[in-house]
């Protein structure tokens, strides 16, 4: 076994474009659940209108890229206003249901030939951000340390997307630290109880899912400027459960709780399909009388869950979670 | 004992006018399906007065509570609070009005601290609103003020060594003594306090009955439900029972222990025959 190896799979993608755009996207969550209790389970249709408002502004419309990504931020906030009226004003369940709908039906609707004139139906749209690689100022080459090394291109996206976590987690922070925050906190706790204390609770929620979905809409734009191309297999609902598995793992309503999530996360998927391809191949343990090659892909999701399941047993606040304000009741 | 104001001059009969009424309840019905949980012709409550709101289970006490503070909706009716029709305005425009209620199972904000739950209350502040949260020179000054009135009224209701503590590790007591010092801390001209008392240990009563005195003292309006007479009879300057939804007497306290109809409805159930 080469444990370097697979110590370094885990970094470089605990470092990578999953683990930046998998932290904004749970920074988003951790806002409307981890701080004010909102059940967003549609944070992939958040990722899918910022993703593909992006590229369609650019491949049919014509706009600058910059325009562009301004347009993607934007059908996020509207994407967050239409699910929030008819949802916010109810309990905390109906939001959950609409949210996974909302982004399930995004996906088949881009995914449709109907439109495919705008979004490129199954095929999708490519080549939409040279204007990015273009402005690339890193000198080509490979950098890094050892086995852990980055193109100039992956490392310019990969620069600017955790810069995005970066200024994403200081707005986070001093939202949660300021008045409002103390607001959308309490909400968590009981929204009834602020209600009588005089604050419009629909307008708090309101503004924390807008604010939390355009984060996810930032995240959709980073991963496909990543990919240079965009289609409807690149938002499953999927990304929405992992971004929550980052954020319990890092720990909820922590500001570098999705952060470290995300890194972990990735650390952890990319770590036991290194060691899990080496172990077959290797006859490591006797592991290739039970396992093929081709298994390796999904028993990592399987083995990743099983150490979620047992960090939230044993660690239910997460990595860096507070233990007396998870396990205090009412 | 009634702080200047004389409302045993008014007569009792239901529904009597009061000479300066800040709360003004007419035709207010509640329906569940057929039920009729709140079924209010007329009712008026006395400025800077301490009243109580009594009946047996099931009168529709909370329910009129929740309705008057816009928790749930009035099928017919209107209210008016110091000269504002309130009918249809959602819960937190009628609180910022002045009209601030507490609920019947404590609704401390148990992962909050004390302080937090504190300074949660205090109305109109300018770091709340989304555009000036994240710039904290706009709001620290007044966070600062917000916090010294905290503080005092904190010392006052005995709390103040627990204000960094989390709401949740307090007593049911405290936890009762804290949603109504939060309460005040909106500045309101009404407390609505639904059963202030229930569940807390019986050497905390003297203290929260003290307290609501103190609310009255401060130039407030006390409305309370309460169940325990000798509760209702120490501290009400005011009356008003309720049965089905309607209310069927008020009056003084020592009026309301006397009337036919209270006793039938409800002290005679659960007190056997008074005195």
């Amino acid at each position: 076994m080469d444990w370097t190896r697979i110590l370094s799979d885990g970094v470089r993608s605990g470092l990578g474009m999953n683990a930046a755009v998998y932290a904004l996207a749970a920074i988003g969550l951790n806002l409307q659940y981890g701080y004010t209790g909102l059940w967003n389970f549609g944070q992939a249709g958040f990722l899918l209108v910022g993703g593909y408002g992006t590229a369609i502004a650019v491949h049919s419309w014509g706009f600058a890229l910059g325009w562009a990504v301004l347009v993607g931020v934007g059908a996020a906030i509207a994407l967050g206003l239409v699910l929030g009226l008819p949802t916010l004003r109810l309990r905390a369940d109906y939001l959950a249901i609409v949210t996974i709908s909302a982004a399930e039906i995004l996906r088949i609707v881009v995914n449709s030939t109907s439109v495919q004139s705008v979004t490129g139906g199954p095929q999708g749209i490519g080549r939409f951000a040279n204007a990015f690689y273009d402005n690339n100022p890193i000198p080509r080459g490979r950098y890094g340390v050892g086995d852990i090394t980055f193109t100039h291109r992956d490392l310019w996206v990969m620069t600017v997307t955790w810069a995005l976590v970066g200024l994403a987690s200081a707005m986070v922070f001093l939202l949660v630290h300021s008045p409002w925050g103390r607001v959308v906190r309490a909400i968590r706790e009981d929204e009834d109880a602020v209600r009588a204390l005089g604050k419009n609770v629909f307008a708090y929620k309101m503004q924390s899912l807008v604010i939390g979905g355009a984060l996810g809409g930032v995240a959709g734009i980073m991963l496909v400027i990543d990919r240079q191309f965009v289609e409807p297999n690149n938002f499953p609902s999927a990304i929405t459960f992992f971004a929550y598995a980052a954020l319990i793992l890092g720990g909820t309503a922590r500001i570098l709780g999705p952060i470290l999530g995300a890194m972990a996360f990735w650390f952890l998927i990319e770590g036991t399909q290194s060691f899990l391809t080496q172990a077959v191949s290797n006859n490591f343990l006797g592991v290739d009388n039970v396992l093929t090659r081709t298994q390796v892909g999904p028993i990592r999701f399987a083995i990743v869950g099983l150490l979620i399941m047992l960090l939230v047993i044993f660690r239910p606040q997460g990595f860096l979670g507070s233990r007396t304000e998870v396990m205090i009741g009412d | 004992m009634t702080d200047g104001i004389d409302v045993t001059t008014v007569d009792s009969r239901p529904g009597a006018p009061k000479p300066d009424a800040v709360l003004v309840v007419d035709g207010v019905a509640r329906r569940f399906g057929g039920l009729s949980a709140v079924l209010v012709e007329h009712l008026e409550i006395q400025r800077h007065s301490i009243t109580a709101l009594i009946g047996p289970n099931g009168a529709g006490k909370t329910t009129l509570f929740n309705v008057l503070t816009g928790f749930d909706r009035a099928d017919e009716g209107r209210w008016s609070f110091d000269g504002t029709d309130l009918r249809g305005w959602p819960a937190y425009r009628i609180a910022r009005r002045g009209m601030v209620r507490t609920f019947q199972l404590t609704k401390a904000l148990a992962g909050m601290t004390v302080l937090d739950n504190m300074l949660l209350g205090a109305a109109g502040q300018t770091g709340e609103r989304l555009r000036d949260a994240t710039l904290r020179f706009r709001w620290k000054a007044e966070e600062r003020a917000i916090g010294k009135r905290a503080a005092a009224l904190l010392d006052e209701f005995g709390l103040a060594d627990r204000r960094h503590d989390l709401a949740g590790t307090m007593s049911g007591g405290q936890r009762k003594l804290l949603e109504m010092a939060r309460a005040l801390m909106v500045d309101p001209q009404l407390v609505m306090l639904d059963e202030p008392m229930a569940g807390v240990n019986p050497a905390l009563v003297e203290t929260l009955l003290e307290h609501v005195r103190r609310v009255r003292a401060t130039g407030r309006t006390v409305v309370f439900v309460e169940h325990d007479m000798d509760v209702v009879m120490s501290i009400s300057d005011w009356v008003v029972c309720l049965a089905e939804g309607s209310v069927i007497a008020e009056g003084a306290p020592d009026q309301i222990t006397s009337n036919e109809r209270v006793i039938d409805a409800y002290l005679g159930r659960h007190h056997g025959a008074p005195a």
